[in-house]
């Protein structure tokens, strides 16, 4: 069980920058990309080739963002120069990623077991540190023993270089042109006539989405130890459940707390699948639909709270009438029609 | 400062809906002018309006903003130059952005954005300053989203977004018009107030005859496509609006039919 959960917090903290990616262009831009199903794989094609061929690990997860950033800007050129609709020219660019990614693997899985990766750096810095078994001996300690993860490097390590990515992200969009592609998903009109490029605004705004992506897509592949191309199948659901659910329990009410609260629905995704998964008649396969009954709940459930709270509130309100008004209901009803009549 | 020569603009050219919307048109503002532009719906005046700030590009003509052809500016670019305020409050700021977001977006308008950090603490001692003219006690309310505030005070805070950073042509797309009249009349005061501080060459739009005559050194009347009267500042002083009228009936042989123009 904690093992399971481990294993949910660790990978949800690395798909956190990936839903931070979907927050830039659903949330920021108003822009429902699904580019990202493609740009998650590239990015991981692009770093498991490069490492598989002798580039340092860290280069290679750095070629995967500029990937990542050279794709989504392709979509925001097809969606403001070629005036294609935003669903379509994401679809468009999914679709052609997934050859792109192809080409790029040669096959459609590349194996990095046994490969140096980023990861396994870090779990060698964090023995030698001798942190797993400062960590391990504390989780002895508290009685959990029994099942101990075999690194505390990559958590950690993936904690730090998220947070590091949320604030980055965040003082972007305090920045003049950050503030300016915020407008730009806000209004367009208005930024334009402050002599903003609302169409190079756009551009750079997917680009940074799909670099953050295609960066989540490159560290996954080097967790799990292959890149495959049907790795990023669904993955916009996921990121926007992450966006959704994050947004609903820690709220949105500035930018810093947002892209908090995203982080915070990814690892929770992560831990509900995990859950979902320890239910004896469900499948790994049937993942995608829990997916996306999780993001159907997390949308329809705080319409339903909010008509229920509402109901409730004019209940009392009409309560209060009727005691106000001591006299029967027909004699109400008399003067309604008497008003009608007149 | 702003001259529009020999603009030809024409909508749906072939078709059965073909129309002329600015029909030769010349206009010449000087440095300081502040011109209002009347006339009933459909005689052009928003396409006007577009075509300086460069939402439409003309047919045939030139626009020449400071000295400089902009004809074929992009819009953005163009803005470097231009103020600009909308009819829709909600068009002219970013709802879900604070003030002062929004104002360091407006102060960005003649420069170029960088990675500087928007809103800093001179800027924000800055916009403090700025907000106060309003008299809205909007000042006290710089971490506020736009979004909360009310159409009139959104109107003013679109307003002087335009202005404060004193474009070289300030454009008023019948600012007032969607605002109820205490609004209304307030935002005329501050379009004077504003106008009349920075001296902004300013062409504004209205269907309120008496704001017309009221704001303003020049009055032009606009029909399909023409500039049929320009009123100058001698004769303005003196101006009626019934005078307006018979003016419009003489020249076209019409009744103004536009009952929002009669009206107020």
């Amino acid at each position: 069980m904690f093992t399971a959960l481990f294993g949910a917090f660790e990978s949800g903290i690395i798909y956190a920058i990936m839903a931070i990616g979907v927050y830039l262009s659903f949330r920021i831009l108003d822009f429902p990309d699904l580019t990202v199903d493609g740009s998650f794989v590239t990015g991981a094609a692009v770093s498991a080739i490069l490492i598989t061929n002798g580039v340092n690990p860290f280069i290679a997860t750095l070629f995967a963002l500029v990937a990542g950033f050279i794709a989504g800007s392709i979509t925001g050129l097809l969606h403001t120069v070629g005036k294609i609709n935003a669903l379509l020219a994401g679809i468009l660019m999914m679709i052609a990623l997934y050859s792109v990614n192809l080409r790029i693997m040669g096959k459609s899985n590349v194996s990095l077991l046994n490969i140096d990766t980023t990861f396994t750096n870090v779990s060698d810095i964090s023995a030698s540190l001798g942190l797993d078994s400062l960590f391990n001996s504390m989780l002895t300690a508290f009685g959990l023993g029994d099942s101990l993860p075999k690194t505390w490097g990559i958590l950690l390590f993936m904690i730090v270089v998220t947070l590091v990515i949320k604030f980055l992200i965040d003082l972007f969009l305090r920045t003049e042109i950050g503030l300016a592609v915020r407008a730009t998903g806000d209004n367009k009109k208005m930024i334009s006539s402050f002599s903003a490029n609302t169409n190079l605004m756009t551009i750079l705004g997917l680009g940074l989405s799909n670099a953050l992506v295609a960066f989540s897509g490159s560290l996954i592949a080097q967790q799990g130890g292959f890149a495959d191309v049907g790795m990023g199948i669904g993955m916009i659901v996921i990121g926007l459940a992450s966006v959704i659910i994050g947004e609903a329990l820690f709220g949105a009410k500035t930018i810093a707390r947002a892209t908090l609260a995203v982080i915070g629905g990814a690892i929770i995704y992560r831990i509900v699948v995990s859950l979902a998964l320890r239910v004896e008649f469900l499948q790994p396969g049937d993942m995608k639909l829990i997916t996306a009954i999780i993001v159907i709940i997390a949308l329809v459930l705080p319409k339903i709270l909010e008509g229920t709270k509402e109901k409730s509130r004019r209940a009392k309100r009409q309560q209060l009438v009727r005691m106000k008004n001591v006299p029967s209901e027909s004699e109400g009803e008399a003067s309604a029609t008497l008003k009608s009549n007149s | 400062m702003l001259h529009l020569n020999q603009i030809h603009k024409i909508f749906n050219e072939g078709t059965p809906d073909e129309k002329i919307a600015l029909d030769w048109t010349n206009l010449q503002l000087k440095e300081g002018d502040f011109v209002t532009v009347i006339g009933s719906n459909g005689a052009g005046k928003s396409t006007l309006m577009n075509v300086i700030s460069g939402v439409l590009i003309p047919d045939a003509g030139s626009v020449n903003i400071a000295g400089k052809d902009v004809t074929f500016l992009p819009e953005h670019k163009r803005a470097k130059l231009i103020g600009r305020v909308f009819q829709d409050p909600m068009a002219g700021t970013a709802p879900n952005m604070t003030i002062e977001e929004n104002l360091a977006m407006a102060y960005s308008r003649n420069k170029t954005r960088t990675l500087r950090r928007g809103v800093t603490k001179n800027r924000k001692d800055y916009f403090r300053e700025v907000l106060q003219s309003l008299n809205l006690g909007l000042e006290n309310r710089l971490s506020a989203k736009v979004g909360l505030l009310s159409g009139g005070e959104r109107q003013a805070l679109s307003l002087l977004m335009a202005t404060f950073t004193e474009p070289k042509i300030l454009l008023l797309d019948e600012h007032t018009a969607a605002l109820d009249p205490a609004r209304a009349e307030l935002i005329t005061n501050l379009t004077k107030e504003i106008v009349e501080k920075y001296n902004l060459t300013t062409l504004m739009v209205t269907h309120n005859m008496q704001q017309a005559l009221d704001l303003g050194n020049r009055l032009i009347m606009m029909d399909k496509g023409q500039i049929i009267l320009e009123v100058n500042e001698q004769e303005k002083a003196n101006l009626t609006i019934d005078q307006l009228l018979n003016e419009f009936q003489r020249i076209r042989g019409a009744k103004m039919t536009n009952d929002r123009a009669l009206l107020s």
